[in-house]
């Protein structure tokens, strides 16, 4: 007990001395964020020092291992510096695909070697990794991937077509799914690569959504050569991987859908837009009682959330409830947005303008609609939930 | 605090859950319905419960009780509602143990001891219209003499039928939908002048129309202050609905777990009905509600004890929303299991009557969720 004092108290003094005064404030936008590389782009000289004093301590990734230049942390002191850096509104030093997802796969499928090298750049900010999972062909039906890998003796030789691949147009390495055997069943022929977006055949061209611009790309490869080292886990086993992490990405995103309780409540912007009666009840009283379940629904699902982490801390619980949380999360979320362009009338149609900060509700509003879409549609998570949860049978696909 | 059950909790869930699905499954309370018993419970079961200690559950050591808190309280009702057990326990046990803790001593060391040993039973003569509305009271508590004189009408009072105790709320001042002006009463139920009538409803359980003639109590039976009635109230009433969520969480949980049975076994087509998709997606759906049920639920019986500032909010949050999935988890119950969902042979029937009896008692959905958007602030 008195260690972790002693650990908060180091931090706390370390943050202050190094935690400099614009990296306290709360993102603007977008664009405050650091996402490293080796193109990176700081937008001040704070931002730079910041990440650089983080990563010498391995505090970009605290939990990992010492010697692959982590933070070594346990549990309870990762939780401390959590909760130190909250204490005075710290950015976050670094946005990472490398720290959120590549880092935990390899730590776990990862060879020795792959650790050593791969890893630590990954804590500096050094290197910005990108995904590869989805394809035109392949979406719900992930496993039907089919960017061909093939065996050139002294390398692999890649060609293919991803899409969704977020922030490929700016990230330096992908960690990729291709199709290393075609005769095996769909899954056991799937292996996890990684390789230089810089490689000769490589290309990517950013995809608009009806939003507006966004972070996703498609990705094209043509011939595209990859040393045999850079195979994660056992050749054709990439599926393994590929579900691991799968169940990571949910659990983010599905994080999306509460409404937390110190934040402005969905029925006061409400009142704020369209009026309350003397009561201080919301004027539209059909609105009105939509809110009221939207936020109650709210309320209950960021009960659930905390619920599933303390149980899973009690060793209780069930693993496929990500899959419900995705689910219940995303379309919480889609309701929540709709009632929020509702409340707002016509103003909410802005989509430019300084007024409207160029159409964020309505960008918004339109960008929730793929939030049950990526990571796996609800009605996969459905599937999942009936046959893992419930121990219903495989439908029969016709 | 974690939102986990404690060891105790468990222990008391496990305990309840064996002696219910042995002493007093679904079967026992169709037996109760189908003899037309009037009493809608049984004694003897009652008396095995309060041996174990619930029935003083919430009732504070020195009068007999185990001081256990909600918590425990919820999880003896929500194994209740998985079983359709009928007693006195939610009336008794969770309101009046809860209305009494702001009596005055007299009071307390009067009917607490008795209530703890499951001897008395108190009910909750409140409504006076067909919605729930604490402030709509009419009846009226006039001064006399050191106490006051009763005349009004209480309705769809549950557990009042051959109640030994009634706690009253009536008016002393003001007029009907006034929150102030009202009074809280506990009053002999064998008073003179005291008239109660059984009525039916759908869920075969105990409730009854009561008149008060002239009814005379001593101002020793007044909880808390004169017009002070509904606040000194209001927490009985928020246990309760906690009491009636985790109720009608166990009796969704009922209808679930036979639906998700029902679609491993049942054959059409020449399979199973569970591998189709247009079923598998709404029992997932289902679940993923229960889930935010449970939850709610939890917390509002951990607010309950430990943060009463946000107790009120929370507990409409989960009677509204425990409201909301049992009405689903019923209806789907008795669609999943076709033809036979309909028959008063199957228990799917008895569940969803006393599911919608449980979402009318001390406030619906609508109540709810309208409270709740108050508390927030629109």
């Amino acid at each position: 007990m008195t260690d972790l004092e002693d650990f908060r108290q180091q931090t706390r003094q370390w943050l202050e001395e190094n935690c400099p005064k614009s990296m306290r404030t709360p993102m603007r936008s977008e664009a405050d964020a650091c996402w490293g590389g080796r193109n990176a782009k700081f937008i001040s000289e704070d931002q730079k020092n910041w990440l650089d004093a983080m990563a010498a301590k391995g505090w970009t990734a605290p939990e990992w291992p010492r010697e692959y230049g982590g933070g070594g942390l346990d549990k309870d002191q990762a939780k401390i510096l959590k909760s130190e850096m909250a204490r005075i509104k710290a950015r976050p030093p670094l946005q990472s695909f490398g720290v959120w997802m590549l880092g935990p796969a390899l730590l776990k499928f990862g060879s020795e070697e792959q650790k050593k090298r791969f890893l630590p750049p990954i804590v500096r900010g050094e290197i910005r990794w990108c995904q590869g999972y989805s394809e035109p062909g392949a979406g719900s039906d992930l496993a039907s991937l089919q960017t061909k890998c093939e065996d050139k003796g002294d390398h692999f030789l890649i060609n293919g077509q991803k899409i969704w691949t977020s922030y490929a147009d700016q990230s330096d390495w992908i960690f990729c799914l291709v199709r290393t055997n075609r005769e095996a069943p769909k899954h056991l022929g799937i292996s996890f690569v990684l390789f230089d977006m810089a490689s000769p055949g490589v290309s990517t061209k950013p995809i608009t959504l009806i939003s507006g611009k966004s972070p996703f790309c498609e990705t094209f490869f043509d011939n595209v050569k990859v040393p045999k080292e850079n195979l994660v886990g056992t050749l054709d086993r990439g599926w393994d991987i590929a579900k691991y992490l799968l169940t990571h990405e949910r659990e983010m995103i599905g994080g999306s859908g509460g409404s937390s309780s110190a934040s402005r409540s969905l029925g006061e912007i409400a009142v704020l837009a369209l009026g309350a009666n003397e009561n201080g009840e919301l004027i539209d009283t059909s609105l009105r009682s939509k809110i009221a379940s939207a936020e109650m629904d709210g309320w209950a699902f960021l009960l659930t959330m905390e619920r599933a982490k303390d149980e899973a801390k009690a060793g209780q619980g069930v693993g496929a409830r990500s899959s419900m949380l995705k689910y219940y999360g995303t379309e919480l979320n889609k309701r929540r947005f709709e009632l929020m362009m509702a409340s707002k009338g016509l103003s909410a149609l802005q989509w430019e303008g300084e007024a409207s900060k160029d159409g964020q509700l309505a960008r918004q509003w339109l960008r929730t609609k793929g939030n049950s879409i990526e990571g796996g549609t609800s009605e996969v998570q459905l599937n999942i939930i009936s046959k893992r949860i419930l121990g219903l049978p495989d439908p029969k696909v016709v | 605090m974690a939102l986990i059950y404690t060891e105790e909790q468990e222990m008391l869930r496990d305990a309840a859950k064996g002696f219910l699905s042995d002493a007093a499954p679904v079967s026992a309370f169709r037996a109760l319905r189908d003899n037309g018993d009037a009493l809608g419970w049984s004694r003897d079961l009652w008396a095995q419960m309060a041996e174990m200690g619930w029935a003083g559950i919430l009732v504070e050591e020195q009068f007999g009780g185990l001081d256990f808190g909600l918590g425990g309280a919820a999880l003896i009702l929500e194994e209740m509602g998985r079983n359709l057990t009928a007693s006195p326990f939610l009336s008794s046990s969770v309101i009046a143990a809860t209305a009494l803790r702001g009596a005055s001593e007299d009071t307390k060391s009067n009917w607490l001891p008795k209530l703890a040993k499951g001897e008395a039973v108190i009910a909750l003569a409140l409504e006076e219209g067909v919605k729930h509305d604490p402030s709509a009271v009419s009846m009226s508590a006039e001064k006399s003499g050191n106490g006051y004189r009763l005349n009004g009408q209480k309705s769809y009072v549950f557990e009042g039928l051959q109640a030994d105790g009634l706690l009253v709320l009536a008016r002393t001042g003001g007029q009907a939908k006034d929150v102030d002006g009202l009074s809280l009463f506990m009053l002999d139920a064998n008073a003179n002048g005291i008239v109660s009538e059984q009525i039916k409803l759908l869920d075969s359980r105990n409730y009854a129309n009561i008149s008060f003639d002239n009814v005379e109590v001593s101002g020793g039976d007044l909880i808390g202050e004169e017009g002070a009635g509904l606040s000194m109230l209001e927490p009985a009433l928020n246990a309760g609905r906690i009491g009636l969520s985790a109720e009608m969480l166990g009796a969704s949980l009922a209808c679930f777990e036979t639906s998700i049975a029902y679609l491993k076994e049942r054959k059409q087509f020449g399979q199973i009905i569970g591998s189709f998709q247009g079923l598998q997606h709404r029992a997932a759906h289902l679940y993923s509600e229960l889930e935010l049920v449970r939850s709610a639920v939890l917390k509002a019986a951990q607010d309950f004890e430990n943060a009463p500032e946000h107790a009120a909010m929370i507990a409409s949050l989960a009677k509204a929303k425990s409201g909301e999935v049992a009405i689903l988890a019923a209806n789907e119950g008795v669609q999943m299991l076709g033809g036979i969902g309909m028959t008063d042979e199957l228990d799917m029937g008895l569940y969803m009557k006393r599911i919608r009896a449980a979402q009318e008692l001390l406030g619906d959905g609508w109540f709810h969720s309208n409270r709740f958007a108050r508390f927030r602030g629109f």
